[in-house]
């Protein structure tokens, strides 16, 4: 349910459910609440339109805070949940609240599947980069070497780069943000409600307990201008404190240069959210801090067909070719009458 | 062709039961099915027994790859496809070497030929070709050059050799055809429907079929042709139906009772496939099928429908159900209405996925985490599986629950007649949901009725905004609540609901006498065998009564009376004494089990034996 008529009469207030709002203080993930609810309202769909869906873990809590329907299902299955529900129900606006563990660990399968199949769905990662709930356990985006509660000499699984799957599984919507980035989260996650089609939102949100300062090079004031590049559709990829820095190819290869001494902003790397291809938005999703600096934006969104917009018009399409009919269906083929 | 005049001796009979066997390949299935067809068109009463190997395409000639069809059709009622075989077709020498033990003595047996040949004899483990050296003398055998005939008769079609032999199930239907003085109409038909499209196969299956009728007709080995009358069936609208057939339209039927379009999340699955091929092309009933990316995607999918107002089902066999037990845990604790199906097949594990078993029982009542209480119905009988899959919604919507329905291979793959059910006549399933809330009155999601149900709110109604999941609830609000007391009480409460269900399910009733010496208690898919059992030691004087169980969990609430009346109870089942070791636990009785591990149905005669042991 996309519209742009605005209900007026909605405010952040009324999204905010009788609830207790539990998690640690400090944690990111207020924030994204809190935009969350900011956004809400501006969508032009009523409360009782909107669904959230949840798996296991700190954020997947998300839903009891919000005053809409939803379900705070079983560790990893959102995604299906959700498919379930937005195939039965293509009315509704649905959204789905993950983590990095949850969506990418015992959840893999089912991200794969929805974001291919291209249901209709708002699917937002918070990524911390640790287990919480579980109290401190590495997860699938901890960094090499990571010393957690369950890898005491260092986690040596390669992690997985959450946007890199998702445009590996042709998302038609990736885009990234940060919790304390609060006006560009807003942003981003209005843009996800806004895109027809599965949206994924990678968010960076820092655990304050068990992986506090995952992303400081991304938020910390003196750092965040060099190690952060925010994406703009059809503009080149300039970063920087003082935005004389760049991204240029070289060959295959994204490089960092510096603009001046001969380097011009028509030699850098434009960026293209409407490109059919995935290959630069996956090219910018390989970009990672310290070697570059780290996209945030949108990179990724087209438009494709969706999976239950498919189905129901093959629904449409049959009961215009012939009405169901129990009898008739009972009758079907070959019977016989015994007198 | 319809009714040739018989130009040999016809014998009239009550019964037949005929076996088609050869390579998976060779397409007994389809012949059996056409036979099952034109005998079912014929007013007979039947029963069916594919029994097919797990391997697609097992190599050619060997005994691993031996695909059997079996049907009896009769003029009595019959609830089983028979123990014994009465004709065996036999289309290479390992279809005979694994199928001959059934063939009664003096039986009829029809042989391929040609392809007992040194190569086809050698990989059955023939030393000698048992069709020249008497080893078959106690069996009415008719060695057909089938290979050689059809052959010629699809001679000029231009069809590669290969295409030709492809015909020769064709062939062989045709023979038994004659041999039954079946109609080719049906199946004549059915090649018209099947291979339009291609004329030159069509007209090479028509001339097979047809070689084979002649060479009946024409051969003086074959003396006679046997008929078998018209079944004397309730009056009414009759068709063939198989269990995952019947077990679709239940689904579809209930679907459109309730007003709840059906959601089919399901993962592919031998033997619960062919529900999903079923329920694909209903698409015009709002049907929607969606193949999920595994079995957990199946189920959480069919909860997020439920969730939404659609009739959520997932359907599966034992492996799958396995893969979903979190998940209907979900659906306990949100209170969800759903189905899962469970066709069950030989486990443990990967098991014996093509042949049948009653091993879930235990797995459908408690195979999940905590107290997690799930009513479970199971069917007895291909056409059983409408009622049955209509009866578990409907229980599913008025409790709030997740609901399991249990087939098995045997069941669902087999066959009946089916009596048409008057649309009109159906149980309406009628759902109340809650009314919008518009002045500001909080709604209360985990509030009761006199059943101890939930209300069903769905999202798009004002006012109802809830939050449900997988924590525990607090009664009432359904907020998240960890307090022991609230614990202790909606563990409570999920197990009353459920136990509530049996006051809203019809008495269980007795077949025989009130009283007596033994009752025989089964349950699902052995129905036919035990049902036939008991009647016939009935029949021969002993005191013996039959109670068949739809209702596992919960329980009827007549059934410990019932069961008190008589001295022995024998409960024979395709486990290892599952629903036994319930009845043991809830009524302290001393049951005797018959159990039966072998991915085979019991044999009636195997029931009887019992019986007549505990008589003595």
């Amino acid at each position: 349910m996309k519209t742009e008529t605005a209900l007026s009469v909605l405010t952040p207030g009324d999204f905010a459910s009788d609830q207790d709002v539990r998690w640690c203080p400090g944690c990111g993930d207020y924030s994204i609440l809190a935009q969350m609810k900011k956004v809400l309202p501006t969508l032009g769909v009523p409360p009782e339109n909107i669904v959230f869906v949840s798996g296991i873990g700190c954020s997947s809590r998300f839903p009891y805070y919000v005053n809409t329907y939803g379900i705070h299902s079983i560790h990893g299955r959102a995604p299906a949940v959700a498919s379930g529900l937005k195939i039965a129900r293509p009315d509704l606006s649905v959204w789905v609240i993950t983590g990095d563990g949850d969506a990418l660990s015992i959840g893999g399968n089912h991200l794969m599947h929805a974001i291919r199949r291209n249901l209709d769905l708002n699917i937002v990662l918070f990524n911390n980069r640790i287990y919480g709930l579980t109290k401190g356990q590495y997860s699938p985006t901890s960094v090499l070497g990571q010393v957690t509660k369950s890898t005491p000499a260092g986690a040596i699984d390669n992690p997985l780069h959450p946007i890199s799957l998702a445009i590996g599984c042709e998302a038609t919507f990736v885009a990234r943000s940060i919790d304390v980035n609060i006006k560009h989260l807003a942003m981003v996650l209005k843009r996800a409600a806004e895109h027809v089609g599965t949206s994924f939102v990678e968010v960076y949100q820092n655990c304050n307990v068990f992986n506090d300062g995952a992303f400081e090079y991304a938020t910390a004031r003196d750092t965040k201008a060099d190690a952060t590049l925010q994406l703009e559709h059809g503009k080149p990829l300039i970063f920087g404190k003082d935005r004389d820095k760049g991204i240029r190819l070289n060959g295959m290869d994204p490089e960092v240069v510096e603009l001046g001494k001969g380097i011009s902003e028509d030699d850098l790397l434009f960026h293209d959210e409407k490109a059919i291809e995935p290959t630069l938005a996956y090219l910018l999703s390989r970009m990672s801090h310290p070697e570059f600096p780290e996209p945030i934006g949108v990179f990724r969104d087209i438009d494709a067909p969706r999976y239950e917009e498919l189905l129901n018009g093959q629904i449409t399409a049959a009961r215009e070719k012939k009405a169901g009919d129990l009898q008739k269906l009972f009758t079907s083929g070959e019977t016989w009458t015994v007198e | 062709m319809a009714t040739t005049t018989p130009s040999k001796p016809v014998v009239e009979l009550d019964a037949a039961t005929v076996r088609f066997c050869g390579d998976s390949g060779d397409g007994m299935q389809l012949a059996g099915t056409q036979l099952t067809n034109t005998s079912a068109l014929a007013g007979n009463d039947i029963a069916t027994f594919p029994d097919f190997p797990a391997e697609i395409r097992a190599p050619r000639g060997t005994k691993a790859g031996v695909s059997g069809f079996q049907l009896r059709f009769a003029s009595t009622e019959i609830f089983t496809p028979g123990d014994q075989v009465d004709a065996l077709v036999a289309m290479n020498p390992a279809a005979l070497t694994t199928n001959l033990r059934d063939l009664v003595t003096g039986g009829i047996l029809i042989a391929n030929r040609d392809a007992f040949d040194e190569k086809g004899l050698a990989q059955a483990g023939y030393t000698t070709n048992p069709l020249d050296d008497g080893s078959l003398d106690g069996y009415q055998l008719f060695p057909v050059d089938m290979t050689k005939l059809t052959r010629t008769a699809v001679d000029g079609l231009g069809l590669s050799q290969k295409e030709s032999d492809r015909c020769r199930n064709f062939f062989a239907m045709g023979l038994t055809f004659w041999l039954y003085d079946r109609s080719l109409d049906p199946t004549l038909r059915y090649i018209d429907a099947k291979f339009g499209k291609m004329p030159a196969v069509a007209e090479a299956n028509r001339r097979a079929l047809k070689a084979g009728y002649n060479y009946g007709e024409t051969t003086d080995a074959m003396a006679s042709q046997y008929q078998v009358h018209k079944a004397d069936l309730e009056p009414g609208v009759y068709r063939n139906i198989t269990g995952n057939q019947a077990l679709a339209w239940g689904l579809v039927a209930a679907s459109q009772r309730s007003g709840c379009e059906l959601f089919y999340g399901s993962y592919p699955i031998t033997p619960a496939s062919d529900i999903l091929h079923e329920l694909v092309r209903h698409k015009n009933f709002g049907v929607r099928t969606f193949q999920a990316e595994d079995e957990i995607a199946a189920v959480t999918s069919a909860i997020g429908a439920s969730f939404g107002g659609a009739m959520g089902v997932t359907g599966s066999s034992g492996p799958g159900i396995a893969l979903k037990s979190e998940a209907i845990g979900l659906a306990v604790m949100t209170e969800l209405p759903l189905l899962v199906v469970n066709v069950q097949r030989g486990g443990p594990s990967t098991g014996l996925p093509t042949k049948t078993e009653q091993a879930d029982l235990l797995q459908a009542l408690f195979g999940r985490n905590g107290e997690c209480p799930v009513p479970v119905l199971a069917a007895r009988s291909p056409g059983d599986c409408f009622d049955v899959a209509h009866e578990a919604w409907r229980i599913a919507t008025r409790f709030m629950t997740p609901v399991f329905v249990l087939t098995d291979g045997y069941v669902a793959n087999g066959a009946e007649p089916w009596k048409v059910p008057d649309v009109e006549s159906l149980p309406e399933i009628t759902i109340q949901y809650p009314k919008p809330v518009t002045n500001g009155d909080g709604f209360q999601p985990y509030a009761r009725d006199e059943r101890l149900a939930r209300p069903w709110a769905l999202p798009g109604t004002p006012g109802l905004m809830h939050r449900i999941g997988g924590l525990e609830k607090q009664d009432i609000t359904g907020n998240v609540n960890y307090e022991p007391e609230n614990h202790q009480h909606m563990v409570d409460l999920r197990a009353q609901k459920v136990a509530n269900v049996a006051k809203d399910i019809p008495p269980q009733t007795v077949d025989g006498p009130d009283s007596g010496e033994l009752l025989v208690i089964s349950w699902g898919g052995t129905f036919g065998s035990v049902a036939t059992a008991t009647r016939q030691t009935r029949q021969a004087g002993g005191s013996v009564a039959h109670v068949h169980l739809r209702y596992l969990n919960p329980l009827p609430e007549n059934l410990g009376e019932i069961i008190q009346r008589y001295k022995t109870v024998l409960v024979p089942e395709l486990n290892k004494g599952q629903l036994r070791m319930l009845l043991r636990a809830k009524y302290l009785v001393d049951a005797i089990g018959l159990n039966k591990v072998q991915g085979k149905p019991f044999a009636v005669s195997e029931v009887v034996h019992k019986i007549q042991s505990l008589l003595k």
